[in-house]
């Protein structure tokens, strides 16, 4: 199979433009959630509320069946209440935000897996976990529009807070920055992106599409802005070459996106510049002054 | 409108203890104490470790609220004090230039949407030349020595041209000739009107500069002119006190102090 083949594949199956445009869009998206999710060190907290959101998104489809709103809607609510709990019992107690965050998660998978095989079957599951292509019909597209829309918007409008947030918490609570409200705010945009992407990747690996570009990213520049673009291209050719691949080979469309983003880490790693392998082997040169 | 730095007339604000007990888990880390800082004042905060320093700035700018008595700050907001921490939570790590950082200290102008115009680059530029920290706009935070951090977090701390500004041991892992830039840059935001309260542990850099001294073990011991409360009898005092919390101490009855 050449190139023009997969080219092919683009131009003459609707389901697999859907699907292009829909892992496109939600890779603008999603990878500057994850460059902050990587730069706050919550890269693992992105993978918790992945599963987190499974038991809404089962309840909604045992309502509903495969209606994305209903889905959307139950996975919205559990990944909030996920996010609001772990913070309260964060608050509370002298329990960290992780350990708290992974008990509620691991509760919230179990949950969302029974109330899965109390009714549908292992396909449905698979389903609900991995994702596929064929997924994306035209409303899944337009909420996946409707989310990136709403994530840009976020970060233009919280983008000083949110750095401030990260750097300097404490200066940003002194000035009377509400950054506990950032934060919510922020794991809002995050539950919603990872929502949009479980059509096309699944509620697993819909993590993937963000954290992978971002950390790939790090590799390559130091500034955040450069980072965030790069960590959006990133995804972009990910999504391009993991479609083309599963549409080539026979495989599911959410694993072979995250593995072509894998793949691109590991090159990352070992050729990057900033911090990567080679770079650093190679006998650096010092200036005088 | 336009207005800049210069065109704001620079008030001191004051902040009053007054009868206060602040603490942590209901042993006071400062028992009943009354205390004053005037508007425009230069103010040394001096006790041994434990004595509650930090809890005293802690407690003015809001972090910790007393569990009796009054903390008041008079002539501004709450939000608009600069404090320097002892141990700051600054991820160092995040690819952030220095240029940037200090202009956070614009917050209280610009707030979090508000655009940067020229005179707010120049007056970062001119922050960072106060420093002399010329030529470092563009470097990353994780490059920076302790001694350059804290000469930025001083940068930052005159961008946010507060009418009273709180330092936590500002002079930790700074060499001589740094305090000695820092304690000038200190001395001139006293001069443009500001209240400044300083915890230090230097007796003599606090009689060579600072004309007042609180002198603190738990409770006030002296306050007032620098000659005057570091005398080696109120040394000996401040000296004297406990340091461990003790877990069977009884609840204070006594009367608030006047």
């Amino acid at each position: 199979m050449t190139i023009a083949d997969l080219l092919a594949a683009f131009s003459d199956f609707a389901f697999m433009r859907r699907a292009l445009a829909g892992c496109l869009v939600l890779s603008v998206a999603a990878a500057p959630v994850g460059v902050f999710l990587m730069l706050r060190r919550l890269s693992l907290t992105g993978d918790a509320m992945a599963h987190a959101i499974l038991p809404g998104v089962a309840a909604g489809y045992l309502l509903a069946g495969l209606n994305l709103w209903a889905m959307t809607a139950g996975g919205l609510a559990a990944g909030l209440a996920i996010a609001l709990m772990a913070s309260a019992v964060t608050r509370l107690t002298p329990l960290r935000e992780d350990a708290s965050l992974a008990t509620l998660y691991l509760v919230s998978l179990a949950l969302g897996v029974i109330l899965i095989s109390a009714r549908g079957s292992a396909v449905d599951v698979m389903h609900l976990l991995f994702g596929s292509v064929l997924a994306i019909d035209d409303t899944a597209l337009i909420f996946i529009g409707i989310v990136a829309s709403i994530t840009v918007l976020a970060f233009a409008v919280m983008w000083r807070p949110l750095v401030l947030e990260c750097v300097d918490p404490g200066f940003l609570k002194a000035v009377g920055g509400r950054g506990a409200i950032i934060h919510v705010a922020f794991m809002l945009v995050m539950v919603l992106n990872l929502i949009a992407g479980f059509q096309a990747l699944g509620t697993l690996l819909s993590v993937g599409l963000m954290m992978l570009p971002a950390a790939s990213a790090r590799f390559w520049t130091r500034s955040l802005g450069a980072m965030t673009a790069l960590a959006m291209a990133f995804a972009a050719l990910s999504s391009v070459a993991g479609l083309a691949a599963s549409f080539a080979a026979n495989l599911p469309s959410g694993p072979a996106i995250i593995v072509a983003a894998g793949i691109l880490y590991a090159l990352s790693i070992a050729f990057g510049p900033t911090g990567g392998l080679i770079a650093r082997l190679r006998p650096a040169r010092h200036r005088t002054g | 409108m336009d207005f800049t730095r210069q065109d704001r007339p620079t008030g001191g604000a004051s902040l009053a203890f007054r009868n206060a007990t602040i603490g942590y888990d209901r042993h006071p880390a400062l028992h009943h104490l009354s205390a004053s800082f005037p508007p425009g004042s230069m103010t040394a905060v001096v006790g041994p470790n434990g004595a509650g320093k930090s809890t005293l700035l802690k407690a003015a700018i809001g972090h910790i609220r007393p569990i009796g008595g009054e903390v008041a700050i008079g002539g501004c907001r709450r939000t608009e004090v600069a404090y320097l921490p002892q141990l700051s939570e600054i991820d160092r790590t995040f690819p952030l230039p220095v240029f940037d950082f200090v202009a956070m200290g614009l917050w209280q102008r610009r707030g979090a949407f508000g655009g940067f115009r020229r005179d707010d680059d120049e007056d970062v530029a001119r922050a960072l030349a106060g420093v002399g920290l010329i030529g470092f706009e563009q470097r990353p935070l994780d490059t920076l020595s302790g001694g350059q951090l804290q000469r930025v977090l001083f940068a930052r701390l005159s961008l946010q041209d507060a009418p009273l500004i709180l330092l936590d041991e500002p002079f930790t892992a700074v060499d001589d000739r740094t305090i000695g830039e820092l304690v000038d840059l200190i001395a001139r935001w006293n001069a443009e009107g500001r209240t400044v309260v300083a915890v230090l542990h230097d007796l003599e850099l606090v009689r060579r500069r600072f004309e007042r001294t609180l002198l603190i073990a738990r409770r006030l011991i002296a306050e007032g002119a620098t000659a005057d409360v570091l005398t080696a009898e109120n040394l000996a005092a401040a000296r004297h006190h406990i340091e461990a919390w003790d877990e069977a101490a009884p609840f204070c009855e006594a009367e608030p102090a006047p």
